[in-house]
């Protein structure tokens, strides 16, 4: 198995079967009020998967380290894999799917056709377009929505539909940038638990970005906890809960024990400034 | 109905006063007739004489009904004293222009949107091009086409699309700029090429903007093709006959055509309008 992932990922042994791995990575970006240090020497390991949470006041270069991942963004220095190759071959080869803090459905296209516009790019036959729409939907819970247009979703629903959409090809890392930042509690408790479902059943790595502490700790495997002024990592902290967790683990004192460690890793890093 | 009564008033409201002015405009014709004649004027009969005046310098609404009547429905239509022969005159010439108009502002938009020096460089001289009067610009695009051998419905229609062609690459810049940075990011992580971020994100996103422009860009072309007209000696069509009313004071034949113009110029918007709701109801964007 081991061997098998070695040679999938056509990564030199160095990197054992790290999915992601980041070396030193710098990015500093040129403003109008002078360079500032987005990422400072970030290093980092992801595990095929894993589920990592990246969590960190505003300005700590989750979102930025995210978008490295995705070659959104070009690091000033340091080096990145995804794959075990660099981010923008990853990103030729559609290794991963990317999730936005906002939905960004096309408002003219339906349900179904907004999650087969990436498939439409990357040439998909128009069976298998159809057949991958309607398994996505259905992982998603939305089974039926296919016909109708975004508006006639509500925001959650929105969402699940933009997860939908990132599943849909054949990519086995998911990138989420903050994506249940705009919906409500309720809402993002019910689509937290199906995530983990989600995961549970696609065996994905998951790399997840978010400023909520019980979000971090209830979905990870891994948390990364990061601070500003420069963007670094202050603390890794491999969760000890079981991959199994209801919504009530999070009363339990292993949960809260975590959530502790990390709102002292985020109160160290503010005291740094 | 209940929205057709405030638009009904407004018509009412412009009749009434549109009647009203016509008698102290037309009222020195009528006092001069009258010493001529030696007969003392009565104030009904001033108001039945301005509104009945064969050259009134402004004629009564019922005297242009009357002239837009004989010449639609009473002419053939292939007369040229026919309104409806000189209105398809220049609509011909305006939906020619109006089709090279905006494919132009499309192919202008799309350069500069897509091409860095085309952003820099086209912009400044497309604003330029309409603060040139058209009045002054016309004659001149006329001789020279014609020195060329080209005359006729092309010429008119040049004028339209040089009218036109403004709105719409000014609407469609916007339009195609208008997807968001996320949804362009979007398109990047699934390696998405450049013409298909065009024809499957940018292009969809712009069609709002497109047909508010096409409106404006229609009654410019209509605009643009009267304005040909008088030039080109008073032939035909709805500027030919402005003019040659003007020649020879037929001031209700030139209201006539001024009514036809801006029938058909709500007629062509109208229909893009129309148009407009069909695509984007389709689209599931229907406003």
């Amino acid at each position: 198995m081991e061997v098998n992932n070695l040679k999938d990922a056509g990564t030199p042994a160095a990197n054992g079967g790290a999915v992601i791995s980041a070396k030193d990575l710098d990015l500093t970006f040129q403003t109008n009020d002078g360079p500032v240090q987005a990422l400072k020497s970030v290093s980092l390991d992801i595990e095929k998967g894993d589920f990592v949470s990246f969590i960190g006041p505003s300005g700590c270069g989750k979102t930025t380290f995210l978008r490295c991942m995705a070659d959104l963004e070009q690091p000033t220095g340091g080096s990145i894999t995804v794959n075990g190759v660099s981010a923008a071959e990853a990103r030729a080869a559609r290794a991963y799917g990317y999730v936005f803090q906002a939905a960004g459905l096309y408002p003219w296209r339906t349900i179904g056709g907004n999650i087969s516009l990436p498939l439409e790019i990357m040439g998909y036959s128009k069976s298998d377009q159809r057949d991958r729409v309607a398994r996505v939907l259905e992982l998603v819970e939305l089974a039926g929505f296919e016909k109708k247009f975004p508006w006639q979703l509500s925001g959650g629903m929105q969402q699940r539909a933009s997860i939908a959409r990132a599943l849909a090809f054949d990519a086995d890392i998911l990138l989420m940038d903050e994506p249940f930042g705009a919906l409500d509690e309720i809402v993002r408790d019910h689509l937290n638990e199906q995530l983990l479902k989600l995961w549970a059943r696609t065996e994905k790595t998951i790399a997840f970005v978010t400023h909520s502490i019980p979000e971090a700790v209830y979905l990870s495997t891994k948390i990364v906890v990061m601070s500003p002024r420069p963007g670094r990592i202050t603390d890794v902290i491999d969760s000890p809960l079981p991959k199994e967790r209801p919504l009530d683990i999070r009363e339990t004192p292993e949960f809260l024990e975590v959530a502790h460690r990390v709102r002292e890793g985020l109160r160290a890093g503010h005291n740094d400034v | 109905m209940t929205r057709s009564i405030p638009v009904l008033t407004v018509v009412a409201a412009i009749l009434a006063l549109w009647y009203v002015a016509a008698v102290p405009m037309n009222a020195q014709w009528a006092y001069d007739r009258a010493a001529r004649a030696d007969v003392e004027l009565t104030f009904s009969d001033l108001v039945a004489d301005t509104w009945s005046q064969e050259k009134p310098r402004l004629p009564a609404p019922h005297q242009v009904a009357v002239e837009v009547w004989q010449t639609t429905v009473d002419k053939k239509i292939t007369s040229k004293r026919s309104l409806i022969y000189h209105s398809w005159i220049t609509l011909s010439a305006t939906l020619v222009g109006f089709a090279l108009g905006t494919t132009l502002g499309i192919l202008l938009a799309v350069g500069i949107v897509y091409n860095r020096v085309m952003d820099m460089s086209v912009m400044p001289w497309v604003i330029a091009s309409q603060t040139i009067p058209i009045l002054a610009l016309a004659p001149m695009i006329i001789v020279v086409l014609n020195a060329v051998g080209v005359s006729g419905l092309l010429p008119k229609a040049v004028i339209s699309m040089y009218l036109s062609f403004f709105p719409v690459a000014v609407g469609m810049v916007k339009g195609l700029r208008s997807p968001e940075v996320m949804q362009l990011d979007q398109m990047h992580t699934w390696h998405a090429s450049a013409s298909q971020t065009f024809w499957k994100l940018r292009l969809p996103a712009s069609m709002p903007y497109l047909f508010t422009s096409l409106k404006v860009a229609m009654a410019a072309s209509l605009v643009g093709a009267i304005v040909g007209e008088l030039p080109t000696g008073a032939i035909a069509g709805l500027g030919a006959r402005l003019l040659a009313g003007s020649y020879y004071g037929q001031t209700i034949q030139i209201w006539s055509a001024l009514i036809m113009a801006a029938a058909l110029a709500a007629v062509i918007v109208s229909l893009i309008g129309l148009i407009q709701r069909i695509v984007l109801k389709r689209m599931g964007m229907a406003t």
